[in-house]
């Protein structure tokens, strides 16, 4: 049943993600990386994270798509509704040859350990992010924090030239 | 994942299907609740031809809307124009399989409950989104864009409030949450919350001071400005549903589910008669559905009352005043959890809360009156100078 389930998710995980390559009309490539990360999520209910799945569906299936959306539509889409080619792709293709070979390689050296799932619950995940693991959760935040604060800088200069 | 057989598979189909009926029917009680309660508070008498008393004005609108022609547009982006209802719809429906009516009476009870209400409510708002971008209509592009900034900013609000309360009970599963409030409803504890949630609520549903995404005369319905008859109607129906969803989630966070009062002096006699052991659960049932029309009149209410907010003004009341007052309840729900403090600490902290910041906005509300008052005095001083010197200069030339 949960290999069934996988491959059904992994199917819409790629499918989606080639999607997102693939068209040509930037909002549809918004609505694959939905159905990407969605199915993400599933993968994460198949190995019962509920509270991680959960994040994925709230933070990317919903604001970061939503924000996404808002982009396009403050820019001229309507317009140029195709993505225009550009000379990147080569590297593009470099950097996704070059992930995969770092992901082959960490499974090829692991190995695919064969542990048994067990889902901790809210309280003792709670617990453990804010005792343990507490800095590398703060410095997430401030990084989070700081690319917010950049972004509005880099927004506003352009603004004081004119 | 525990080993899913045909037979559980049945009883989720069964259990969906009774959901989608009773939804349907609250959704057309709500249509008629609405309209009979607008027109008593605009002193008309709302329907009264079709059935008694109206009762069957929401089934001729339904056979109205699902027989009027069906437009897409030409230029539109099809798929989208698709997908974008049933994306909203979906969210809508998905957020009650986890909402109880009474202790026994749930679809999936998850121990994550309210974390999941919060995540499905959010993909609501891209199907509004896509619904303004996909009808290629430059009313619908600026509905979505609206949509887009403030469900996205009155989330927050939301997610804060949820988590306060989720710290009060320190569960988020609504059941513990309902069980908790068996003596005091957190209303009472944490009359903040209340408030800033339901606010915040009206805006996540786009309920009437809220509605400046698809305020008709600005952006012309905006999302739906494309949309007609049952592509139209299931926006509608996901709008109803949703707001009796933030209905029903004020009465079980804040106003005690459907625990009642006195319960337990009620519950130790009720068992003792045997034909009637189902008469607590129908008990419970009922009491939950008086809370949540209680609440839901409550909206109707301020829509029949409240003039509409500007766009600016009501992004500038997300994140000047919700935001800080949803944090402002988590800092002092901490607290009180932190050193153990009596409950009425809370209460009062709250009110304070509540309180400041009420006059806040009632002073920058008040501000357009103030300046007015004050050029007129300014003009009053003017003039009654001005004849001073007129008279004085009389004077003189007289003598």
């Amino acid at each position: 049943m949960s290999w069934f389930l996988f491959i059904i998710l992994a199917v819409f995980t790629l499918g989606g993600g080639l999607g997102v390559v693939i068209t040509r009309n930037v909002v549809h490539a918004a609505l694959f990386l939905l159905v990407s990360l969605v199915a993400v999520a599933g993968v994460y209910l198949i190995l019962f994270a509920e509270f991680l799945a959960l994040v994925q569906v709230l933070i990317y299936g919903g604001a970061i798509i939503i924000v996404l959306l808002f982009a396009i539509m403050l820019t001229r889409t309507a317009e140029y509704p195709y993505i225009s080619d550009n000379r990147q792709w080569p590297l593009a293709a470099i950097a996704a040859a070059g992930v995969g070979v770092v992901l082959g390689a960490a499974f090829w050296i692991n190995g695919v350990s064969q542990s048994t799932p067990n889902s901790p619950t809210f309280s003792e995940l709670s617990n453990s992010l804010f005792t343990r693991w507490a800095i590398p959760f703060e410095v997430a935040s401030l990084v989070l924090l700081v690319a917010l604060i950049g972004a509005i800088i880099i927004a506003r200069a352009g603004e004081d030239s004119r | 994942m525990p080993p899913v057989g045909w037979y559980q598979i049945f009883w989720m189909v069964v259990g969906l299907l009774a959901m989608f009926t009773a939804l349907a029917t609250v959704v057309l009680s709500l249509v008629w609740l609405e309209r009979k309660t607008l027109g008593r508070l605009q002193l008309r008498l709302g329907p009264t031809r079709t059935g008694p008393m109206g009762l069957l004005q929401p089934v001729a609108d339904a056979v109205k809307l699902i027989l009027k022609e069906d437009i897409i547009p030409d230029s539109s982006d099809k798929a989208i124009f698709w997908v974008a209802p049933v994306i909203v719809v979906v969210s809508a429906f998905m957020i009650w399989v986890t909402i109880p009516g009474s202790e026994g009476l749930v679809l999936r009870n998850l121990e994550l409950g309210l974390f999941y209400i919060t995540a499905f409510a959010v993909l609501g708002i891209l199907g509004l989104v896509l619904a303004g971008w996909g009808s290629a209509n430059k009313y619908g592009v600026l509905g979505g864009l609206r949509s887009a900034a403030q469900l996205i900013s009155y989330e927050i609000p939301v997610i804060m409030v949820v988590v306060s309360v989720g710290m009060l009970a320190q569960s988020l599963d609504l059941r513990v949450i309902v069980a908790n409030q068996a003596q005091i409803p957190y209303a009472l504890i944490l009359p903040l919350g209340l408030v800033v949630f339901f606010i915040a609520g009206l805006a996540e549903v786009g309920r009437t001071p809220f509605d400046i995404y698809h305020a008709e005369s600005e952006v012309v319905g905006g999302p739906f400005v494309e949309y007609s008859g049952a592509h139209w109607s299931v926006f509608f129906l996901a709008e109803y549903i949703n707001t009796f969803a933030i209905a029903a989630l004020v009465a079980l966070l804040f106003l005690g589910g459907w625990s009642w009062p006195w319960q337990s002096a009620a519950l130790s006699w009720l068992p003792a008669l045997p034909p009637v052991a189902w008469l607590g659960p129908l008990l419970s049932v009922i009491w939950f559905l008086i809370k949540v029309y209680a609440v839901i009149l409550v909206v109707f209410w301020i829509r029949g009352t409240f003039p509409r907010l500007r766009i600016d003004q009501l992004m500038a009341f997300a994140w000047k005043v919700m935001v800080p007052l949803s944090f402002y309840s988590i800092v002092i729900t901490a607290l009180y959890l932190f050193y153990d403090w009596p409950a009425w600490t809370l209460t009062l902290m709250s009110l304070a809360g509540l309180a400041v910041v009420g006059y806040l906005v009632y002073r920058r509300m008040m501000a357009p009156v103030r300046r007015v008052a004050e050029v007129k005095a300014r003009q009053a001083a003017q003039l009654a100078e001005r004849r001073a010197a007129r008279e004085a200069a009389a004077r003189q030339g007289s003598r």
